[in-house]
């Protein structure tokens, strides 16, 4: 029997509140386990440079801005199906207007990012409506192409450097927060000092932005998203005005691409078009990233990035020829798991640290 | 509200691409709690019709009223919003999400209700549906026949005043069937006016007040169901008798 007979049916009378005979939940017993295993290895991080030498907190730099990368690429392409190849031009043009404001208006560093983040975000909402008119691969293109067009308007700007770029004076970190109480609480040279604050602040910046998009793909909001993406058209048919929540994803996603971008050469000190505005550093990476982890989970990007990480340290040795052994793994991977390697260990043995499916359940005593 | 009982007008509705006429110049009116059913060959411009009420087509000339208001510019979302929910002949299902979530993203974005409410409002779909037992299953990974009837389930969790079903029955046994026709009614009974294109007439006539025949984009004949299935323009139509 396939149909049930018709019971009652809520379709003009709002159901009464206390009439719960549904409930839906995401969570399940591991994914509150990973919640509290987060929140102990958060803290092992916050305290981590108490004890790691300089090296390794420059590579969890390296590691918690391209996870901030992996992560919003994700939820722009993977949930989204905004699939730019082109986020590279966030990255510059943060990073430039970081150089800016701090070059030309002497703003201290945090400042900058910030203010990195909403010239970003505003440049992009204002190519958006133009990018939006290409669909599919023509999405990808023009989203390469607009990056390429920013890195040269870039380097037309000689008091920035110009194609050549530029450097900023070691004077700006005086600035940085908490910069003169890290020097004297673990007695570290100011150089020091700085990379323990940039490693905080990279970590702040990472767990905020994990914690919006899982919170974001698992809101209502995130669902509409999701659907307009699997159809544009039948998501409208119920309601989804599918172009508004890919603008605001676009825009938020750009925003925040930039803030990472700043703070990534605030780091490096030294800026140049060709560098800030890299498809191999700030776009193959994180694609590389997000697909051998898997797509549309949040741990897909954090294995992800583990084996990048892992991958750079023990082939970088061998010059570009790592470049050639990244390609190869992701095809690969492609190839014999499509849905990552997370994502087919999660589908093998059914688990799900940060599940983000809403189940339905009819309540016990109905 | 004003006397006027009818709640969707068309008003010489035309539409054709290139050469070929889909609608040509259509007239209609759907009453309150009115289910009208619509036949016609494949071709005919049937659903070509539901594009043109919920916004997914414009019209090239016409105007589309509901409940008073002029919707003829209205984007397909907010013509949702205002009531009109509908189903796709082929199915168009949101594949990457579940069954229950699919339902959620109507009755949060459609039916625009509290998170709470719409837990509540398409587990109750789900069971009148069938598909409760499918809730957390993918949409992608849904047989066919399942996929139909999401198309009506997701209807329905826009809460609909006005719901346009395109061949919802073929390839059901006569058990389904007759239950979807229950099914059917008790929706009506809820108020919802309803547009039905239908090529299993049997359950069509079984619910509908009324009967439009469309060829080649015009309506051949219309009223009631008995009369217009007798009529000579539905005969020429389905027989070849010529009219
Ligand atoms: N977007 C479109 N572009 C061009 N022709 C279309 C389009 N949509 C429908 N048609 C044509 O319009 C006619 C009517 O189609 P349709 O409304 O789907 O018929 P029905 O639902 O009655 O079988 C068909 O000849 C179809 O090929
Ligand atoms: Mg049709």
């Amino acid at each position: 029997m396939m149909l049930d007979r018709p019971q009652h049916l809520p379709l003009v009378a709002d159901p009464a509140p206390a009439n719960t005979v549904w409930r839906a939940t995401s969570e399940t017993r591991l994914s509150r386990v990973a919640r509290i295993a987060g929140l102990a290895a958060l803290a092992g991080l916050i305290l981590l440079p108490a004890i790691a030498p300089r090296t390794l907190l420059q590579d969890l730099f390296f590691v918690f801005t391209i996870l901030t990368l992996a992560q919003l690429w994700n939820v722009l392409a993977g949930w989204g199906g905004l699939v730019s190849v082109g986020q590279q031009a966030f990255v510059g043009l943060g990073a430039y207007v970081l150089f800016a404001a701090i070059g030309l208006g002497s703003l201290d560093p945090v400042s900058s990012i910030a203010i990195a983040a909403v010239a970003t975000a505003i440049i992009a909402a204002l190519i958006g409506p133009l990018l939006f008119r290409l669909e599919g691969p023509y999405f990808a293109i023009g989203s390469w192409v607009a990056a390429e067009s920013l890195r040269l308007v870039c380097a037309q700007f000689k008091s920035l450097g110009g194609g050549t770029g530029m450097s900023l004076q070691s004077s700006v970190y005086s600035s940085l927060p908490g910069l003169k109480s890290v020097q004297n609480l673990f007695g570290v040279r100011p150089a020091i000092a700085r990379d323990i604050v940039l490693y905080w602040i990279a970590l702040a910046i990472v767990v905020v932005v994990m914690l919006a998009i899982y919170r974001f793909v698992k809101s209502r909001h995130g669902l509409a998203l999701a659907a307009s993406r699997d159809n544009d058209r039948a998501a409208g048919s119920v309601g989804v005005r599918t172009d508004r929540i890919r603008f605001a994803l676009w825009v938020a996603v750009a925003g925040m691409t930039g803030a990472i971008g700043a703070l990534a050469y605030l780091q490096k000190a030294r800026i140049s078009p060709d560098a800030a505005f890299s498809v191999t550093d700030w776009t193959a990476y994180v694609l590389f990233v997000v697909i051998i982890g898997g797509v549309r989970t949040i741990e897909g990007p954090v294995v992800g990035v583990m084996i990048l990480w892992g991958l750079i340290f023990y082939l970088s040795q061998y010059g570009s020829l790592y470049l050639l052994v990244l390609g190869v793994i992701a095809i690969l991977v492609m190839l014999f798991m499509p849905k990552g390697i997370w994502g087919a260990a999660s589908h093998r043995w059914n688990v799900q640290l940060f599940p983000t499916q809403r189940r339905l359940f009819r309540n016990a005593y109905h | 509200m004003m006397a006027n009982r009818s709640m969707l007008e068309l008003k010489g509705i035309s539409k054709a691409f290139g050469a070929i006429v889909v609608a040509s110049d259509i007239d209609l009116t759907l009453s309150r709690g009115e289910a009208l059913g619509v036949i016609g060959p494949n071709g005919a411009g049937k659903s070509t019709l539901f594009n043109l009420i919920t916004g997914m087509l414009r019209p090239d000339r016409g105007r589309i009223i509901l409940e008073g208001e002029d919707i003829t510019q209205m984007p397909p979302e907010a013509r949702c919003r205002a009531g009109l929910g509908r189903s796709f002949q082929i199915p168009l299902p949101f594949t990457h999400l579940t069954v229950f979530e699919n339902l959620s993203v109507a009755a949060l974005f459609g039916a625009q209700v509290s998170e709470a409410e719409a837990v509540q409002l398409c587990g109750e779909i789900l069971s009148l549906t069938g598909l409760e037992t499918k809730a957390n299953v993918l949409a992608g990974s849904l047989p066919l026949l399942d996929r139909k009837r999401l198309e009506l389930a997701r209807a329905l969790a826009t809460r609909p005043r006005i719901l346009l079903l395109d061949e919802i029955a073929g390839g059901l046994t006569d058990a389904e069937c007759h239950l979807l026709v229950e099914t059917i009614r008790e929706i009506r009974k809820g108020g919802v006016a309803i547009i039905w294109i239908e090529h299993v007439v049997h359950a069509l006539l079984a619910v509908v007040d009324g009967l439009i025949a469309l060829d080649f984009g015009k309506i051949a004949t219309q009223g009631a169901p008995a009369d217009v299935m007798r009529s000579k323009e539905v005969q020429a139509i389905y027989m070849g008798v010529p009219a």
